[in-house]
């Protein structure tokens, strides 16, 4: 069940010259897979999107934004089902995406 | 060939300019010399858009017709620049899903180098006309749609005027009394007919369409001249442009202004600036018309007999091709042939999807059996319009071979559903597997052809790219609280007969949904009299039986 509040985070965006979509990992690098990406508490969050809004600027991503997660086994998790979907890949196509093993 | 708009020197010298000019866009913003603010709307004029996993370019299909060798282009483009397959959408048009930014300019230059292009699959714009998909060979068409559809791309690209409309138009157009190209959803339809006088003349419909809130269209004029439409579209989209809203997006289609200001008002107004600006600068000349028809010249077909010997033995000896028969041919004007639809819905397939094989495999069918041509509709399937009955068991075996001989037209598995969350930006809920589960509980095609046309419409969200409000069947998803909900309706209807289906009642669950639609069709079986199809027993019992078989007798 999804809900919106004050627990874990990731940063989300597409890269720009592919539109693939990454997350805002160690050292502020972009990584594919969502098991890589550093998870945000608290003010980390605001701060976090203030480095990725930089990033956009810098032209290496775009529409960086928040995405709730839950930590299973110690694993980012989206709640929400539209961002499982964009770490995954289509549900309809385990062929495809990440899921697949497909990083650009 | 014939039956194939040709580009001049004029065409192709402009598509080259343009696939160079946004070659050049694209460098600039790679460069990070155009913000994201700057370069969206010029990417979004170039059909480009970013979704859930890539961007995704959606590429303009004028009035559904393309060539094999169009065809055989999208395949090559689908191989080497996305996924091996695409999307035929229910604009006629195809979307690549998995594109890199980097590799658009050179996608444009190789559909450039075929006549092709996604210029106005986007944007607040008239976007690619759509018509009927067995325009020129239907017995009961009055006239070919696909001259007036390349009159209207020819007229309505880069209309410097109409290029920042309130909110995107979509025009379709049919020459037929029987309406296969869902005229009642569009901002403005056009019928095209004989008038008294025996010369070509247009019924005029303004204001349909779905989304968050759903009109059909309605009447304007039922007889503009021939020399007249585009002046008359001028003064509809003059109008529109000057008192549309723009200040509220959900509000800002044409249909919204119809219903505000009323269709007698409006009609008022759109003939006033029709009679002011009426004359020789918007005059269709009849030589136009004429050269443009030239190109959709019926192909050279066989003289052959009414009955073809070897098709009807076929039909005798191959139950299967026979069924085949039943839901997926159409009746043609020219003795001796027959339309074919190829349903893009294999049992528990994707609907609208193709692979790079069977594009490249449907190129080659088509230069064998149908003139070389192949036309999307918009309700996600291939149409050979133009195949001799004698060939056509051959043509069905060929078919088979590349998994594209469902005999499903028309009926319960023939699903129309847009990409929805899984592939869609705009999305709040899937509808791709739901189309997959249906199909499958359905997979019986002796089943499917025994409950008869049954059309089942899906959309993911609430702009309705999967028509669902005109499905017998209509599902619609919405994220409850983040989780998968569909609202159903029953009764819609695209066609000559257009209605708007009424909820059936509370949203279902993901896990219902299935279910549900099998209640509706179990229960129709059981209500139906002879002759009857979904939306008739409908339409005599009403929804509420359908209701209480779903809910319960409490609803």
């Amino acid at each position: 069940m999804a809900r919106s509040g004050d627990g874990p985070k990731v940063i989300s965006a597409n890269r720009l010259d592919t539109g693939a979509v990454v997350w805002l990992g160690a050292g502020d690098s972009w990584v594919e897979p969502l098991s890589a990406a550093s998870v945000f508490e608290g003010d980390e969050v605001a701060a976090a999107l203030v480095r990725a809004k930089a990033a956009e600027r810098a032209n290496r991503i775009v529409d960086a934004n928040p995405v709730e997660i839950e930590l299973v086994d110690g694993r980012p998790e989206p709640v929400r089902a539209r961002e499982r979907i964009r770490a995954k890949g289509p549900s309809v196509r385990a062929d495809l995406g990440y899921q697949a093993g497909q990083f650009s | 060939m014939s039956g194939l708009y040709r580009y001049d020197e004029l065409d192709r010298r402009f598509l080259a300019e343009r696939v160079e000019q946004f070659r050049r866009q694209v460098e600039r913003r790679l460069a990070g010399e155009l913000t994201e603010e700057e370069f969206r709307p010029l990417r979004l004029m170039n059909g480009l858009y970013l979704q859930l996993h890539a961007y995704m370019l959606r590429i303009a299909v004028p009035y559904g017709v393309l060539s094999s060798a169009q065809m055989r282009a999208l395949a090559a483009i689908g191989r080497r620049h996305d996924r091996g397959y695409g999307h035929f959408t229910t604009r006629q048009n195809l979307q690549f899903n998995w594109i890199k930014l980097v590799d658009v300019p050179e996608i444009l230059g190789a559909l450039a180098a075929v006549d092709m292009h996604a210029i106005q699959t986007s944007g607040n714009c008239i976007r690619n006309v759509t018509t009927d998909q067995f325009a020129g060979a239907a017995p009961d068409e009055a006239v070919d749609p696909r001259v007036y559809g390349e009159i209207l791309r020819q007229w309505s690209t880069l209309h410097p005027e109409f290029t920042f409309l309130p909110r995107k138009f979509k025009i379709a157009i049919t020459g037929s009394p029987h309406d296969r190209a869902a005229l009642a959803i569009h901002d403005v339809a056009l019928r095209a007919k004989a008038g008294a006088d025996g010369a070509v003349c247009f019924e005029v419909y303004v204001g349909g369409g779905l989304g968050r809130s759903p009109f059909l269209a309605k009447l304007l004029n039922d007889q503009v001249a021939e020399q007249d439409i585009i002046a008359y579209l001028e003064a509809v989209l003059r109008i529109y442009n000057q008192y549309g809203r723009r200040d509220n997006i959900y509000k800002a289609r044409i249909k919204i202004l119809v219903h505000e200001v009323g269709v007698d008002k409006l009609r008022e107004q759109i003939e006033a600036e029709f009679d002011r600006i009426r004359g020789p600068k918007f005059r269709l000349d009849p030589e136009i018309v004429e050269t443009i028809r030239a190109h959709f010249a019926p192909p050279p077909f066989d003289t052959l007999p009414a009955e073809s010997v070897a098709f009807e033995q076929a039909r005798t000896a191959d139950p299967e091709f026979a069924r085949w028969c039943r839901s997926n041919l159409a009746p043609h004007r020219q003795t001796g042939y027959a339309g074919v639809t190829i349903t893009l819905k294999p049992t528990g397939g994707i609907p609208g999807d193709i692979t790079s094989e069977q594009m490249e495999a449907v190129a080659d069918l088509a230069d064998r059996f149908s003139f070389g041509e192949v036309r999307p509709s918009h309700e996600q399937n291939l149409i050979f319009a133009h195949v001799r009955k004698n060939d056509l068991h051959a043509l069905w075996i060929e078919l088979r071979r590349h998994d594209l001989a469902t005999a499903n037209a028309g009926l319960i598995g023939d699903i129309i559903a847009c990409p929805g969350l899984d592939y869609c930006a705009l999305a709040n809920a899937r509808s791709i597997p739901l189309a997959q589960q249906i199909s499958e509980r359905f997979a019986d095609l002796d089943r499917q052809h025994d409950i008869g046309e049954l059309k089942i419409k899906m959309s993911g969200c609430i702009n309705a790219c999967g028509h669902h409000h005109v499905g017998h069947i209509g599902i619609l998803g919405v994220d409850k609280q983040g989780v998968e909900n569909y609202q159903i309706t029953i009764g819609g209807d695209a066609t000559e007969t257009a209605a708007l289906g009424q909820v059936l009642g509370p949203a279902v669950k993901y896990d219902e949904v299935t279910d549900t639609v099998e209640k509706l069709v179990e229960f129709y079986l059981e209500q139906r009299r002879a002759g009857e199809r979904f939306i008739d027993t409908v339409a005599r019992i009403g929804v509420r039986p359908f209701k209480e078989r779903v809910y319960g007798s409490a609803a």
